[in-house]
């Protein structure tokens, strides 16, 4: 979903980086927030911002013959809400883009937009809407969905600023889907999967903190949580 | 919760390892190539005219030295997960050396629970 340096218009990567502003604004006011008031959570959020590290450095194959990679980002929209995402996300997009060269600092606004911002929200409305089917199905749904509205929306801005020369908008959007979306669709699957592996070992082992952050609370998950608490 | 971990953990390496194994990729010019790239092609192929207007600080001077960089970066967020997952399980068990010793003559692990 890494839109390469230099290729979104000057226009363009005005607007996305403008966009994704007031996101980074509140998510850093949130995350200063959180490090105030509940300290313990502090590591539980650097693990959040590390989940998506790894996950976003790990290029993996798909039945279309090309690779991609996960995102990373569901986990900490479930944990804390959608907007700490927007930091820790573009943490990794700027380790990327300079360090790395994949994605760029013209484009980090449109990256920002779709792994940091739409990516966490539409994980977060997925893990609110799949909650009645239980805490490891909604977690499930929120990571791989998150991840799917990621390249939807790098899709969408790619046809935005490259419009097919004959077929239009609507032309681009199919030509940058067929690369991204059925690619995609088993790397989400798998992301779904590994975040739901890593909520498991939270719930496990690091369940005071989740408290600590009110996911019990604000998931609803509370009952369930509770009942395995340790003394 | 370990054996559904491990469970997860296996689909998860099927839904990596298959795609190597399908035959549909022998056709490919380039076979397992980067989505992100490929969409960059699409662009300079249905816009030939379109310059990138600005180019990356810094690049990584070969292939080794960008995958050096991105396993540091997945290094990184595997040691950080790693060591908070492990310190809160210590934390979450008492230890079972202190353990013996109070108990004296009774190092077995349910001695923490047995009343005295």
């Amino acid at each position: 979903m890494h839109i390469m340096e230099g290729f979104l218009p000057p226009l363009h990567a005005a607007a996305w980086t403008a966009a994704s502003l007031p996101f980074l604004v509140v998510g850093a006011r949130r995350i200063a927030r959180i490090s105030r008031e509940q300290p313990r959570a502090k590591l539980l959020l650097a693990s959040a911002g590390a989940f998506a590290f790894v996950l976003s450095a790990l290029k993996i194959p798909s039945v279309t013959g090309s690779c991609s990679h996960p995102t990373g980002t569901g986990l900490g929209a479930v944990l804390f809400g959608p907007s700490v995402m927007a930091v820790l996300g573009a943490i990794v997009l700027l380790f990327q883009a300079l360090l790395l060269a994949h994605g760029g600092l013209t484009t980090l606004g449109a990256n920002i937009f779709s792994m940091a911002i739409v990516g966490p929200w539409v994980a977060y409305g997925c893990f609110r809407l799949a909650r009645p089917l239980g805490l490891g199905v909604a977690v499930f749904c929120a990571a791989m969905l998150g991840n799917l509205a990621t390249y939807l929306v790098t899709t969408g801005q790619l046809a935005l600023a490259f419009p097919d020369p004959v077929s239009g908008f609507a032309g681009a959007l199919t030509k940058f889907g067929g690369i991204f979306a059925l690619t995609q669709v088993p790397l989400a699957v798998i992301e779904g999967l590994l975040t739901v592996v890593v909520v498991n070992l939270l719930v496990r082992y690091n369940r005071d903190d989740l408290n600590e952050v009110g996911f019990d609370r604000r998931s609803g998950f509370g009952q369930e949580l509770g009942a395995a608490g340790r003394a | 919760m370990t054996r559904t971990n491990l469970i997860l953990l296996g689909l998860v390496l099927v839904l990596a390892v298959m795609p190597l194994l399908l035959p549909v990729t022998g056709e490919l010019a380039e076979p397992f190539s980067g989505a992100d790239g490929q969409a960059q092609a699409a662009i300079s192929e249905a816009h030939p005219d379109y310059l990138p207007w600005f180019e990356p600080l810094w690049e990584p001077p070969s292939g080794e030295i960008e995958s050096l960089l991105f396993t540091l970066q997945a290094a990184l967020g595997a040691g950080l997960l790693g060591f908070y997952l492990g310190l809160r399980r210590g934390q979450s068990q008492p230890s079972k050396r202190v353990d013996a010793r109070d108990s004296g003559a009774r190092p077995d692990r349910t001695s923490a629970d047995a009343p005295d």
